[in-house]
């Protein structure tokens, strides 16, 4: 099937405007009687579950944390990007769309794009009046700080905590329909199955993660806002809680997975120290602003950092990429460091390794700037490792991220499934092959403030269905499924907790389809993930019952997800015959080791249907069109 | 390393609990707290006994979700950390180390490490929003905000909703978490309008939710991972008095 985006035609920077115009609307006095369950309450699902409050819409909002303000978006530190040209330095809303679809190897939909740059201003202003106190300059006008994959200083910053606080921010809004009535949240519950009623997604099946207790939750529409699937590869930045599980399930009742093989890894995390590990560190982007990442020139050199001399340390971006430097999109730059790591030039542990060091930046700033731009981040890693990064060169290694692959949207962000949306980074939307630093805070919010209120009420105004009485057979179904689900786990007569199996299956994935790829590795990994998850339903233990607090059983369920998911993932990165982004297929590249893209047979969104337990899913796909930027091969050099 | 562990194992909120204690072996240094907690926890699943169960998600001290009292403080020795930041290498082997969960009346214990901080979001409903519509915000720019004041909110505002202060205080207060929020939002000149009404709303949720008055002994401000300052209390304080005696 060839998919439509359903992109509105005219100028660019008129789409959206226009599209505006012509959407259906709801009247304020209608829109109460429709009721909305949003799944996921980070900064994509409580922007949007307050949004629509706002609006009038009645709202049900889900998230499987006690609280929506623990949601993973609360750990991204470094920035949200917008269009302000604050600082004079030529950006504009056509700069930041040129560098996100350039940044993303010319995978993404160029209408989505740009009006993710077009509301990036929106965003900003409305994170400031909720009191999101943005880093500023001593005139207190905003200040800004840069970001890979740019040549210009468009990230705003609340110390490295942005994430942290633009959550905040969001959950006040929530709060505030919370109390008002307009909004019913519902914590620690989880989804764990979407009801579909005639071809519309009406619905949703909730497991209490306090009693056990399953409940059915019909609406007029269901919104997930659920995150990304990074922990797939079990070793990731993500929070541990992380998973696959709502965008999978609604995957199976018909939803389009687009791009799953497009999974970021991320340059600069602290590197794996032993097996006892259960997430790595992120060390953020915005460190490379001042620090400088290096390696000794000499292969296996293993003197400590301080004892080798300038001229013997390769200074390896700054070399290979003259123009970004050490701010090379993240893609590249961690390509660059598995390569000089497998010529045998990584330092620390194994070798898997490279300096970031800010020597130099001391210098030049002196100390006390240094801790006022990186303190926290500095002292996050002394914990860890155990070194100094004053004194010592931090160590880092590239680690899986964020996933720009999701659930398939048309420019509503509306899935294949009417009545579906999907939002944040649960959808493929708009990172293409690869994310440039900053842009997931901005989509996420993009999304639920400024999107999704306004293109759910076409699909209401338009499709006139109304809310399903959650006593329908599909409700009882999936009920059913679903009970049978958590017996099924709680059954499985083995003895290993499901750990073992999930750590099993991202060392597999990450050896075989991580930061390069090739048609042997991703066959050998699609071989033998089944033999994981056979073993999984044999040799798992999952203890206790199905009621009341269970967390192993809550795991159980998401392994056995990610346990199907990883061969989707793989399945896409075997048809994806040519390297973008953070794609990298190792059969495609330039004689240089750049990726190489086939434009003329990949164009395109890979988004796949699901066809059955036995069955090889459909790969449709969804033509690429290009009216307005040229496809040009992307170079940092 | 060889441990031994005390931890409070407890099966749901209607039942007693009580110490169990295990050793563990192979304890390295370089492992976080709850690394330790997962690795007994795979033992004790092997064993076909139910694992501990205990919250946590981020694991880098942001989401506020792990809260665990060790040996008698709430996030364990070391200042300026969550549980998740504390690392093995602080302990030494053959230490005997004590597990709770927070204790306190308004978060009442769920199953063994896992406590109900749902009263914290209720103080937030209760005012801990400035209010505006998506749409209706002015240019950013055009409210400019002294740095000192800025840096001072963001200083409140790095608040985790961890919990450990109340955990930390003999009267279970929860003064430096809604101080901080006050203090966030009045600190910002987006936060005036409703400075006086927050302030008011969120006090007395709090005192509804049976949290007690400030206990004066700044145990909150020790244990606090982001290292929160008791001052914002003072400045609670005032913002309190003032919203009752003057602008009732
Ligand atoms: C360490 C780190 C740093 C980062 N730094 C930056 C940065 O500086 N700038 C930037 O732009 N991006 C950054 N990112 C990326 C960014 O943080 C995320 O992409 C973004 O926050 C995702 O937001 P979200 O709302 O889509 O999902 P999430 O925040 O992951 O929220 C998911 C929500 O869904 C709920 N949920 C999931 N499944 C279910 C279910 N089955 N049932 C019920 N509820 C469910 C969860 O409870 C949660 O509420 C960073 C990421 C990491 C890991
Ligand atoms: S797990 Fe998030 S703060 Fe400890």
């Amino acid at each position: 099937m060839i998919l439509d985006g359903r992109v509105p035609p005219g100028p660019l920077e008129q789409k959206w405007d226009r599209h505006r115009n012509e959407l259906a609307l709801v009247n304020p006095a209608n829109k109460r009687k429709f009721h909305v369950i949003v799944v996921g309450t980070g900064l994509a699902g409580a922007s949007a579950a307050a949004t629509l409050a706002e609006l009038g819409y009645q709202v049900s909002a889900f998230c499987f944390h006690d609280s929506p303000r623990r949601a993973h978006s609360i750990a991204a530190q470094g920035g949200i990007n917008a269009a302000k040209n604050y600082q004079n330095d030529g950006d504009s809303v056509w700069r930041l769309f040129y560098d996100t679809i350039k940044g993303g190897d010319f995978r993404s939909r160029e209408a989505n794009v740009y009006r993710l740059a077009q509301v990036s201003v929106n965003i900003f202003d409305h994170c400031v009046a909720q009191g999101v106190p943005f880093a500023r300059e001593y005139g207190g006008l905003l200040a800004n700080r840069s970001f890979g994959g740019a040549q210009v200083s468009r990230t705003f910053y609340a110390r490295g905590q942005t994430g942290q606080q633009l959550l905040l921010g969001a959950y006040s809004a929530l709060c505030r329909q919370i109390s008002l009535g307009q909004v019913k949240m519902y914590p620690r519950t989880e989804m764990l199955d979407l009801v579909v009623v005639d071809g519309h997604a009406k619905g949703i099946i909730t497991r209490n993660l306090l009693t056990g207790e399953i409940q059915r939750h019909a609406a007029d529409a269901v919104v997930l806002a659920t995150g990304g699937y990074g922990n797939v590869f079990y070793l990731s930045t993500n929070a541990v809680n992380s998973n696959v599980t709502a965008t999978y399930r609604a995957y199976k009742r018909g939803a389009f997975f687009a791009n799953p093989c497009f999974t970021q890894i991320h340059p600069t995390c602290i590197p794996v120290s032993g097996d006892h590990q259960s997430k790595l560190t992120l060390m953020s982007e915005s460190l490379r602003n001042d620090g400088r990442v290096w390696v000794p020139k000499k292969k296996g050199d293993t003197r400590p950092p301080e004892q080798i001399p300038e001229d013997e340390r390769d200074y390896f971006l700054e070399r290979m990429y003259p123009s970004y430097g050490n701010l090379a999109p993240r893609d590249i730059a961690s390509r660059a460091a598995k390569r000089v790591c497998d010529e045998g030039r990584g330092v620390g542990p194994g070798g898997l390794g490279v300096y970031l060091d800010f020597s130099e930046a001391i210098r030049r700033l002196g100390i006390e700037v240094v801790r006022e731009r990186y303190g926290n981040l500095f002292d996050m890693y002394r914990e860890i490792t155990n070194e100094d990064p004053y004194k010592v060169p931090m160590r880092i290694y590239p680690a899986v991220h964020y996933t720009m692959g999701g659930l398939w949207v048309d420019y509503n962000l509306m899935s294949n499934l009417p009545g579906l949306f999907v939002i944040g980074e649960a959808n493929f939307s708009d990172h293409g092959a690869n994310r440039l630093g900053a842009s997931a805070l901005m989509q996420g919010l993009a999304d639920g403030y400024f999107i999704l209120p306004y293109t759910i009420g076409d699909y209401f105004a338009r499709s006139k269905r109304t809310r399903p009485d959650p006593d329908r057979p599909e409700f009882r179904e999936a009920e059913e499924q679903t009970r049978k689900g958590i017996e099924r786990l709680l059954a499985i007569n083995g003895r290993h907790p499901v750990d073992v199996f999930h750590r099993e299956l991202g060392k597999l994935l990450w050896d075989h389809c991580g930061m390069s790829r090739s048609e042997a590795s991703l066959r050998h990994a699609l071989e033998e993930i089944p033999k994981i998850r056979e073993r999984f339903w044999k040799e798992a233990r999952v203890t206790g019952g199905p009621e009341g607090i269970n967390q192993a059983l809550e795991r159980a369920g998401r392994v056995a997800d990610f346990l199907e998911f990883a061969e989707l993932l793989c399945l896409d990165a075997l048809e994806r015959r040519e390297s973008c982004g953070g794609h990298f297929r190792e059969e495609f590249q330039t004689e240089d080791g750049e990726a190489k893209r086939d434009d003329e047979n990949f164009c395109h969104v890979a988004a796949w249907e699901y066809r059955g337990p036995k069955e090889r899913p459909t790969r449709h796909i969804e033509p690429l069109q290009f009216e307005f930027v040229k496809l040009a091969t992307r170079s940092y050099k | 390393m060889r441990l031994t562990l005390r931890i409070w194992r407890q099966k749901d909120a209607n039942s007693p609990g009580q110490f169990v204690t295990y050793v563990k072996d192979h304890v390295v240094p370089d492992m976080s707290f709850l690394e330790l907690l997962d690795a007994l926890n795979r033992e004790l699943v092997e064993r076909g006994e139910e694992p501990v169960a205990f919250e946590s998600d981020c694991r880098e001290g942001i989401c506020g979700s792990c809260s665990l009292v060790i040996n008698g403080i709430p996030h364990g020795p070391g200042r300026g950390k969550a549980s998740c930041q504390l690392y093995m290498r602080h302990f030494r082997d053959g230490d005997t180390i004590t597990v709770e969960p927070f204790r306190a009346k308004p978060f009442p214990v769920l199953r063994d490490l896992i406590v109900d901080r749902s009263a914290f979001d209720r103080i937030m409903q209760a005012g801990g929003f400035i209010s505006v519509n998506a749409g209706s915000a002015p240019e950013a720019n055009s409210i400019p905000v002294p740095k000192q004041n800025q840096e001072l909110a963001m200083d409140a505002a790095a608040c985790i909703g961890c919990g450990a202060c109340v955990a930390a205080c003999k009267n279970a207060s929860a003064m430096l978490f809604v101080a901080a929020k006050v203090s966030h939002l009045g600190l910002l000149p987006q936060g005036q309008p409703e400075r006086y009404r927050r302030v008011r709303n969120m006090v007395a949720q709090m005192d509804k939710e049976g949290f007690g008055g400030c206990s004066n002994t700044f145990e909150c401000e020790a244990v606090c991972p982001k290292q929160i300052s008791v001052r914002f209390i003072a400045r609670l304080n005032r913002d309190y008095l003032r919203a009752v005696l003057l602008e009732p």
